[in-house]
């Protein structure tokens, strides 16, 4: 961990390490905000900006916060990051913050930010944790864009919110999936995403934790 | 950690002055970007009514478009107990949710309704066009659904009858159920309905499983609670307790 580059950090976390697909962290916003390209995009910048930001300012700290009280202190770090992100949305892109809505606060919960808070940030320096929020927020992120167009090309035809399959319902071709803007799908796409991506890479696979034995008693079943 | 990190006086002193820190960068972000916060909810609210009254579609609220097209709406004050336009408040600051909870600016009802008991003594309308004769008239509506309250506009032709469109802006009804109020397809719905009986002026617009056709709209699916809250909320706003004194002139023809 010590040698990490600031340049593996920021890659690895894209396909190698990758928060959704390896370590299946934050999946459930991963279900809500991924519809269409453009709150997917928002969502990751604001997910970058709070995991760099709260692993920045853990491990500023992490000499002298109290192991009994860490956890909290964390939380307190992430959930004022997550008000600001909230406010500055509002203010500042108030239709994408109410498509949001409870998504930009539920941050807060996202299991990414505290666990490169609690893992990395509390054993590592200020910049190089930096570098590994934003490598971890950006990781989630392309799943989360490629989930994002995956639903929002099939499901409405559309991409960031220009028509490219014209759909049956204006006089197209294109019988737009309604599935596909439900949650559920982002299960099987993240599912078939993780898969591929084991397939390619796969020293990712976990270890079989128990090995079903063969039958030896075809005869008798016979 | 060494151990002094563990020592109560330690954790103590860490956690008040991390909350200390964390308090203060949110209270300045707070502070600091609520004027703008308002000026895009104002707009919100003002696109909202547009769109409530058919004047432009939701994809086209940009800021300028906005502006102009809420340049040809004129806000009146009406009393709700007597119907007539006043001058007593100015539309620039009058505030009516606020006023509504104002025991100086507002009156008891007689009977209770969809859980208000309290109604401001004015309230805003909308018009569009012509004040004695307008081509729509736009009314704030608000009540509540099964969690929140819902705040909307309900718009009306000019015979103060037929229902040009209904939208509500700020609600937190439950996504995907009692949250299709927002429903562009369902709201398509109302254009066209009647809100009120034939030749009286008994409110009876709302949502139904087995709609008129007339004066209702079919309900939302999984949403009992939420699409009664509408129902009554829009029956309220209408009935002759709120504004349907003003509404009646209209119906006559012409205040």
């Amino acid at each position: 961990m010590a040698n990490d580059t600031t340049k593996t950090v920021l890659i690895s976390p894209i396909f190698k390490n990758n928060p959704i697909a390896l370590q299946v962290l934050g999946i459930c916003s991963a279900l809500a905000v991924t519809t269409s390209m453009q709150v997917a995009v928002v969502m990751t910048i604001a997910v970058m900006f709070v995991t760099a930001f709260s692993n920045f300012f853990v491990s500023l700290i992490r000499n002298h916060i109290p192991s009994s009280i860490r956890i909290i202190v964390q939380m307190t770090i992430i959930a004022s990051l997550v008000i600001v992100v909230d406010q500055v949305l509002k203010a500042y892109a108030y239709e994408i913050s109410r498509q949001l809505s409870v998504f930009v606060g539920l941050i807060i919960t996202n299991c990414i930010v505290m666990g490169r808070a609690e893992a990395y940030a509390m054993k590592n320096g200020p910049v190089i944790s930096f570098w590994d929020g934003i490598g971890n927020g950006f990781g989630y992120g392309v799943v989360l864009m490629l989930v994002g167009a995956v639903r929002e090309i099939f499901g409405a035809g559309s991409f960031f919110g220009y028509q490219i399959l014209s759909l049956t319902k204006d006089g197209g071709w294109y019988l737009a999936n309604g599935l596909m803007l439900l949650p559920p799908s982002a299960f099987f796409i993240i599912g078939l995403l993780i898969w591929a991506l084991r397939s390619w890479q796969p020293e990712q696979n976990e270890i079989p934790e128990f090995k079903i034995t063969e039958n030896t008693k075809s005869e008798g079943a016979m | 950690m060494s151990k002094s990190n563990d020592s109560i006086s330690k954790t103590l002193t860490v956690a008040f002055i991390l909350c200390l820190v964390c308090a203060v960068i949110v209270s300045v972000s707070a502070v600091a970007l609520k004027p703008l916060q308002n000026a895009n909810q104002e707009d919100f609210r003002r696109s909202n009514i547009l769109v409530a009254a058919g004047l432009i579609t939701a994809n086209e609220a940009t800021k300028d478009r906005i502006a102009e097209e809420f340049a040809k709406i004129q806000v009146k004050v009406v009393d709700l107990r007597t119907g007539e336009f006043t001058q007593d408040v100015s539309v620039e600051t009058y505030d009516q949710l606020r006023a509504a909870k104002d025991p100086a600016q507002s009156f008891e009802l007689d009977e209770v309704a969809i859980g208000v008991k309290r109604l401001e003594n004015y309230g805003l309308v909308y018009l569009v066009g012509d004040e004695a004769n307008p081509d729509r008239i736009i009314i704030p509506v608000r009540g509540p659904g099964l969690w929140s309250t819902l705040h909307g506009f309900l718009a009306l032709e000019g015979d103060g009858n037929t229902i040009a469109g209904m939208g509500f802006y700020d609600h937190a009804e439950t996504p995907g159920l009692g949250g299709e109020v927002d429903n562009p397809n369902w709201k398509a719905q109302w254009p066209g309905k009647k809100a009120y009986r034939e030749d009286s002026m008994q409110p009876l617009l709302g949502l139904s499983k087995n709609p008129d056709g007339v004066h209702e709209v079919d309900t939302l699916s999984g949403a009992s609670l939420t699409a009664r809250g509408v129902t009554n909320l829009l029956q309220f706003w209408v009935s002759e307790q709120a504004y349907g004194s003003f509404l009646a002139k209209f119906r006559q023809g012409g205040a």
